[in-house]
């Protein structure tokens, strides 16, 4: 196949500008073969990120023509507005250089939502039996899975007006542990969500939703969270 | 305030359970009250005869009050760079001044 | 970023939540300034202008699309998720206009 694609590139960091290169097409090519093409042979200098390329580590999001997306399982031939492609760093997070960012916040404040497994039972020794059926197993269900990609945290308008918010994947998280049968600390992370730049801070956007790569729904985990919160603010148990 | 947004929040969600039937009926009343071609006197003459409708307006003032200073609270804070405690004293302000205006209009009514 | 309904119902929510905050205050003090009947009657008389009436019907449309939104949220929040959710945001929008042409109706018969 022949033809080229006019690749725009963001380059320098917060201050920085597009950076256009000519990139060989090619069939089924992605928006990651684009980027490494040019850092491989027009710009070694060119900083990004990417681990595995299929999917799954979750390292390689960036923004396509505006759009926050995994860029490796982002085919050129889907985003290229009239023969053009501009790739931009993730919003709402720090940029390092070119397309790298820093994503500290955006794991810091996993931790911050307390999206961390606390064992009920530490020294257990047999696997814990959920039902498949349980509902909360079910609720649980619809979140897990999430690859920390933060293209959540870039589509989210709150984060950009509010960046203390902790943002849908954090949420996210928190809600799969609420509903966790082996989690002893429910409270806890209630507790976490129910700060200031917690759940009910979201204003439905579903921005989230719209844009998670794997199909998970933050905002119905946070809707789920603002009940539990809503509930326990009100019985004194916060 | 210990978790101030989040009791905001609630506020915010209960004062609407409490505005939707309000709404509901002030927009009834207007359907109703826009094709007669009432008087004042008897407009009046209706919601003077019994407190039910002071009541109900003074109670859908409350909750329109408590509703509109906490939503622009939100609205300000995320679409201005004005925050923090000037933003929270002129919302309340606001809120207070919604309380009282209609409170006034209200006693009209009764 | 901001192309789905979801959003677009958001920002309806809130710019018709701004309009109706900033209405407020003015219409519970003309209310509150027509202490007398004559007054209202004056005041009535001025409300029935052709552009007085129009600028209220939008207001209408503006209350009643606040509070079918809001229900729709209020939904959302309290109640078991529902994939419908996005079906209810024609319904409020469908809902907000039928009481304003109820309006126009009115006010034309």
């Amino acid at each position: 196949m022949t033809g080229t694609l006019r690749v725009e590139i963001w380059r320098g960091a917060e201050d920085g500008r597009f950076e256009a290169f000519e990139v060989p097409t090619q069939p089924n090519q992605t928006v990651l073969d684009l980027v490494t093409y040019v850092q491989r042979k027009l710009d070694p200098s060119l900083a990004y990120r990417f681990a595995c390329r299929v999917g799954v580590c979750g390292s390689c999001a960036m923004t396509v023509n505006g759009t926050p997306r995994w860029t490796c399982r982002t085919l050129v031939r889907k985003v290229a507005a009239d023969g053009r492609v501009r790739v931009a760093p993730l919003r709402n997070l720090p940029v390092i250089k070119d397309l790298a960012t820093e994503m500290a916040p955006f794991f810091d404040k996993g931790q911050e939502a307390r999206g961390r497994f606390i064992p009920s039972d530490p020294s257990a020794k047999a696997v814990a039996t959920i039902p498949p059926e349980d509902p909360k197993r079910k609720e649980a269900d619809g979140g897990i899975e999430c690859i920390g990609c933060a293209v959540c945290y870039a589509a989210c308008d709150v984060v950009a007006w509010r960046p203390e918010y902790l943002g849908p994947a954090a949420l996210n998280r928190a809600w799969t542990l609420v509903n966790d049968a082996r989690d002893g600390d429910a409270t806890g992370h209630l507790q976490a969500v129910a700060e200031d730049a917690g759940c009910h801070a979201c204003h439905a956007h579903q921005s989230c939703a719209e844009h998670c790569p794997v199909g998970l729904n933050p905002a119905r985990s946070i809707a789920g969270l603002k009940r539990l919160v809503i509930l326990a603010a009100l019985r004194g148990q916060l | 305030m210990k978790r101030l947004e989040l009791w905001l929040y609630i506020a915010q969600r209960g004062s609407a359970l409490v505005l939707a039937p309000l709404v509901l009926l002030h927009l009834a009343v207007i359907l109703y009250a826009v094709s007669g071609g009432l008087s004042a006197g008897e407009i009046l003459g209706r919601t003077r005869a019994s407190l039910v409708w002071p009541a109900t307006y003074g109670l859908f003032v409350v909750a329109a009050a408590i509703h509109a200073a906490i939503g622009l609270r939100v609205v300000v804070g995320e679409w201005t760079s004005w925050r923090g405690r000037s933003l929270d004293v002129a919302m309340f302000g606001f809120g207070l001044l919604l309380l009282l205006l209609g409170l006034r209009a209200v006693r009209f009514i009764a | 970023m901001r192309h789905h309904p979801s959003y677009r119902a958001f920002l309806a929510h809130r710019l018709s939540g701004i309009a109706l905050a900033l209405f407020l205050p003015v219409h519970l003090l003309v209310l509150g300034l027509a202490v007398e009947t004559a007054a209202l009657d004056g005041f009535l008389d001025w409300a029935a202008q052709p552009m007085v009436k129009a600028a209220e019907a939008i207001l209408v449309v503006l209350l009643a699309l606040h509070m079918f939104g809001g229900l729709r949220l209020l939904a959302i929040e309290l109640l078991p998720w529902s994939d419908r959710q996005k079906d209810w945001i024609g319904w409020a929008a469908a809902a907000a206009l039928a009481v304003g042409a109820g309006f126009v109706l009115r006010s034309l018969a």
